[in-house]
């Protein structure tokens, strides 16, 4: 049964709620007309949504405490339903092979928006383990991603448009470029530590993004490049539909290598020591790890990826502007990081097609897609800040004959 | 040297703006270390609520001086009370979760309460009578200088002298700094941390609220975006002077209004905001813990 | 793996062709789709909206009198946010829902991102509000057309009336950083520079949104122009306008169309007296103009927003060519709305061979009273 005192407590939040939303709710001024509008209704609607909302809240939360007590008490770390699939082989494999399938039949089931916009997802797919590399991996707090992003697009933008260099040119190229930005942005930062890092990575973005919006003789300036040309084949021309699930197909093909290449990566010395470094600075420099050289790869590495799902997004949509590159960008990218659970491949997998994915579905409520998104960032983290799949660190157990 | 005057002075009361807006950033970091980027539309909301206030209270036919004292007061008191439930939602629940959840966190706050307001208000600018009348003896140099500029530089050094005040000599200003230094000391000794949090969050964002009246009846319009630029400004502002340090906000913040009113000037406002940000790097890469910040050895 | 996905690839490019030359006729409907894309929600909404209700209104009267070709008009509306990456999103969407033309997209960046696709599908685009010169000026978008004039026509305007009429020798040139402030004042500095009776005394971008202007307004003040030339939209404006006349300068302001809107007047109130603006000729005296809005004011309430006329003149243009054609078809329809002429609320017109409507026209206004007062 609930309690006298729950419920007063959530009477208590709700006229809070109540009083707080009173000017911005319930007053809609016009200024212009010099008219004021009193929308009482709504100030029910909070109320009565807040004292419902507030039970629910304080239930989540209690469950979330007791669990981790429980955690702490045993000393055992809960590994989470989706975990325990992943580690198992009689049951991860079927799944892998069912995704394969329905990833190969995509296209051929549904409509090409539903391709173009499973394209998009994969794209941050890319970008997110990307990041992953610098923030789940390295620890260093990035939140100028998006600049490589727009460093790889250009790339692909004003190369084909001054030498008609194709995409599969400029791919590498691409991710070249990010590869020299990513250490010309990793040289200055090195002395700096956590939050001071994030905020010159942040100016470091909007510095990349104003260049592009301020030198028109170099970057055309906001009216952006148009006409980009789509991936080719071998000459071929294609049409719009074949050449939307080439790009798809494209995009599987890439995805999967990164996946390949970060899981490689993730478990080599440098990915060790990217780890240490994340861990704990001082005493990864004590065990011999050279500072410079791992965090300049990381950001490096990083960069490779963004660079190069750059000059992809310039082929798939056939124009840019500078407007495409805000930091808001940098943001969405990191909560996939962050949502999907640092430093876990299929978490941030799995993070890119909810984050993506969301708003896309929430056409339905347009107006109010761009709050629930924020409102679903904080709950997540409210409730699971460790992710959708928290990266399970690999433990080593000492089986002696301890009875 | 008119020019550079008046430039100087642009800056100076540009920086002061940013400086109300840095402290709560700077305050909130010194305490939890938290990049709270919700903080710019707490300023935001202060502003709206001010327009509310002021445009009701003008229909039923008040006098401008108490449209302006009302309409402070009560920016002032709704934006403390939306920065007090922000944390309690928000960052509290994440206390001990790792570094990056209480950010994500704050950055969707962010993204919640500008679709807020533009879903509850208006998402077109609304112009925002101006609250900061005309002063006739300043007349003879208000060509240089305007009196809502002056009335801005005023209020924001009140503001800031008070403020020290209630730092250095109060029990909260106490016991905010020994939550600074160590929480869990402080903890030991008797301050009731979660407490001292909400205070900070409390009078951060009054000081935002402050910031966001005045701007507001400086420029005369507002929409729901504006939260987030001067946020960020702020924000760059708080860790140029070296986060968590108090007097490095207000240094910082003039340093960048002064920086981009002079790059304005003498060279160009196309990269007015590439100015700000160079100076940033630069500032950091010689001195990595910000003009004023503690640079603290890791002790292992 | 890559080669097993090229193979695979290869494959599925054969099958999918086959299955689109097999069903490609099978799709047409009973109903004439008009896709409405545009913004619809977000920042930019106020831009965008409009454009949704006045295709409402156009197709609620021709289905009224029973469509055309014996087919009713159906309306897709759907959202790009004025991004150009979900442009494309939107404009594959409309597609697979079979789509017949296009009204739309509002924002020159996104209509520029999503006409890639509607070309390589054949698909006519008419715009209402994209005015970035290089959209029909290009001839990159055969399938384009607007019922707006583009920005560079708008800027010659502007300097020919600064320097002609008002007699300026010094200006300054001043835009927004964006896609339609810059182009537009890109353009007004190289007309005024080819001009030897004026000069370009300054020219600068300011930031949307930044705290406040008075570094940029100072620096006017310092050059001593006569007047300034704004490429942007109005809450920027009537920020400097402000700051301007509070330093008691009085130099005279011309801006564009997006400063051409009730709200400057308000928001800037007395500090808008004597801005001069270029828009769209007045068309208040047009029956069909009045007309449309009365319908607008009957339906939704309320005074239509920004753009309202000319998407209401594209749509009927639109629906005209495609039953003057006969056919929804591409060529026909192209063929017929460079050749038939259409009575709009915007006044008679039809279309070059590059898209840009014929008939439609700036005019200078001025604020006076607190008004937009046409010079003639």
């Amino acid at each position: 049964m609930i309690k006298f005192s729950e419920i007063k407590k959530s009477f208590l939040v709700s006229l809070w709620f109540m009083f707080l939303t009173f000017p911005i709710m319930v007053i809609r001024v016009n200024p212009i007309e010099k008219t004021v509008q009193w929308r009482w209704r709504n100030m029910m609607i909070i109320g009565i949504g807040s004292f419902l909302l507030s039970f629910v809240w304080r239930f989540m939360l209690e469950r979330k405490e007791s669990g981790q007590k429980k955690a702490d008490v045993f000393g055992i770390h809960k590994i989470s339903f989706i975990q325990r699939i992943l580690q198992e082989p009689k049951i991860y494999i079927p799944l892998l092979i069912v995704t394969g399938v329905f990833a190969i039949v995509f296209p051929f089931i549904f409509s090409a928006y539903q391709t173009n916009i499973m394209i998009t997802a994969l794209m941050y797919v890319m970008l997110g383990l990307g990041l992953n590399i610098v923030v789940g991996l390295a620890g260093l707090l990035d939140l100028g991603y998006v600049a490589f992003y727009a460093v790889g697009a250009y790339s692909y933008a004003l190369l084909n448009y001054h030498f008609g260099l194709g995409f599969w040119t400029v791919l590498p190229i691409g991710a070249v470029l990010g590869v020299i930005f990513g250490i010309l942005l990793g040289f200055p930062v090195l002395r700096l530590r956590g939050d001071y890092l994030a905020i010159v990575t942040l100016g470091f973005g909007e510095i990349i993004r104003l260049i592009l919006e301020n030198w028109n003789e170099f970057s055309f300036g906001p009216s952006g490049i148009a006409n980009i040309p789509r991936p080719g084949f071998f000459g071929i021309e294609f049409s719009l539909q074949s050449a939307t699930n080439y790009i798809y197909y494209m995009m599987i093909g890439l995805t999967l290598f990164t996946i390949f290449v970060v899981n490689r990566l993730q478990n080599s010395r440098i990915g060790r020591a990217w780890m240490a470094l994340r861990e704990d600075e001082v005493a990864c420099q004590a065990m011999g790890i050279d500072k410079t050289k791992t965090k300049l790869t990381a950001f490096a590495l990083g960069a490779t990826w963004a660079g190069m799902v750059g000059v992809i997004f310039a082929a798939k949509t056939t124009f840019i502007n500078p407007a495409s590159f805000t930091f808001l960008e940098s943001a969405m990218i990191l909560s996939i990081v962050v949502i999907g659970g640092m430093g876990s491949i299929i978490g941030v997998v799995i993070g890119a097609l909810i984050l993506i994915l969301l708003p896309e579905y929430l056409r339905a409520f347009s107006d109010y897609r761009m709050m629930l998104f924020g409102a679903i960032l904080v709950i997540m983290m409210v409730f699971r800040p460790q992710g959708i799949i928290s990266n399970v660190r690999r433990t080593y157990k000492f089986q002696g004959k301890q009875q | 040297m008119e020019y550079f005057l008046e430039l100087f002075l642009g800056g100076l009361t540009r920086g002061s703006i940013y400086a109300l807006i840095a402290l709560g950033y700077t305050m909130v970091y010194g305490i939890i270390e938290l990049i709270n980027f919700a903080h710019g539309e707490i300023y935001m909301i202060g502003a709206f609520t001010a327009l509310i206030v002021a445009s009701v209270l003008t229909l039923f036919g008040l006098n401008q001086i108490a449209i302006l004292v009302l309409a402070s007061i009560t920016a002032v008191i709704y934006s403390a009370a939306y920065g007090f439930t922000v944390e309690k939602i928000a960052y509290k629940p994440l206390r001990h979760a790792q570094r990056l959840s209480p950010l994500i966190s704050a950055i969707g706050m962010s993204i919640f309460l500008q679709n807020y307001v533009l879903l509850a208000q208006t998402s077109d600018f609304l112009p925002f009578p101006s609250l900061i009348p005309d002063f006739e003896f300043w007349e003879a140099y208000s060509h240089i200088i305007g009196s809502a500029e002056l009335v801005i530089l005023i209020t924001t050094t009140i503001v800031m002298i008070l403020l020290t005040f209630l730092i250095k000599f109060t029990k909260i200003g106490k016991a905010m700094r020994a939550t600074a230094q160590d929480r869990n000391m402080a903890m030991l000794v008797g301050v009731n941390v979660n407490q001292v949090i909400s205070m900070t969050f409390i009078i951060g964002s009054a000081l935002a609220a402050v910031g966001g009246v005045l701007i507001a009846s400086h420029i005369g319009m507002i929409n729901f975006y504006i939260g987030f630029i001067a946020g960020i400004k702020a924000f760059t502002a708080a860790v140029l002077g070296g986060i968590g340090s108090i007097p490095g906000a207000v240094l910082g913040s003039l340093v960048l209004g002064l920086t981009e009113s002079f790059a304005t000037g003498y060279v160009s406002s196309d990269y007015e905001d590439v100015f700000a940000f160079a100076l940033l790097v630069l500032i950091l890469i010689f001195r990595p813990a910000g003009i004023l910040g503690r640079s603290t050895t890791q002790k292992v | 793996m890559n080669n097993h996905l090229r193979g695979l690839f290869i494959t599925a490019v054969m099958v999918l062709v086959m299955i689109f030359t097999l069903t490609g006729n099978g799709l047409t409907a009973e109903m004439i789709k008009l896709g409405v894309a545009g913004a619809h929600s977000g920042d930019l909404a106020s831009y965008g909206i409009p454009s949704v209700k006045a295709a409402k209104l156009v197709v609620e009267d021709i289905n009224a009198k029973g469509g055309i070709l014996g087919k009713k008009v159906e309306i897709l509306a759907e959202d790009d946010v004025c991004k150009p990456e979900v442009a494309t999103n939107t404009a594959t969407k409309l597609l697979s829902q079979g789509v017949n033309v296009v009204m739309g997209h509002i924002c020159s960046g996104a209509t520029k991102a999503a006409l890639g696709i509607y070309k390589d599908s054949k698909i006519i685009c008419m715009s209402p509000s994209a005015t970035n010169p290089a959209l029909t000026q290009s001839g990159d978008y055969p399938n384009f057309y607007r019922t707006i004039a583009s920005d560079d026509a708008q800027a010659r305007l502007e300097v020919d009336f600064a320097i002609n009429v008002l007699k300026f020798k010094k200006i300054a040139v001043l835009h927004d950083k964006g896609d339609y402030g810059k182009g537009l004042a890109e353009y007004a500095k190289a007309f005024i520079e080819k001009n030897d009776k004026a000069e370009v005394v300054l020219y600068e971008g300011v930031t949307p949104g930044a705290v406040d202007y008075s570094a940029v307004v100072q620096k006017i003040k310092r050059s001593d122009a006569d007047a300034v030339i704004f490429g942007g939209y109005h809450p920027e404006a009537s920020k400097i306008v402000m700051q301007m006349r509070k330093k008691k300068m009085k130099t005279i302001f011309i801006s564009d169309d997006g400063v051409k809107d009730d709200t400057f007047i308000k928001v800037a109130q007395k500090y808008a007296e004597g801005v001069y603006a270029t828009g769209p000729k007045d068309t208040s005296k047009n029956p069909l103009a009045i007309a449309a809005n009365e319908a607008h004011k009957k339906e939704f309430g309320a005074e239509p927003g920004a753009f309202f006329l000319n998407a209401y003149a594209a749509t009927q243009a639109l629906l005209n060519a495609i039953e003057k054609a006969g056919s929804t078809e591409y060529e026909a329809v192209s063929k017929a709305l460079r050749t038939e002429y259409v009575e709009t609320p915007l006044g008679k017109i039809r279309f070059d061979d590059r898209g840009d409507a014929i008939g439609v026209g700036f005019s200078i206004y001025q604020v006076q009273n607190g008004v937009y007062v046409e010079l003639k």
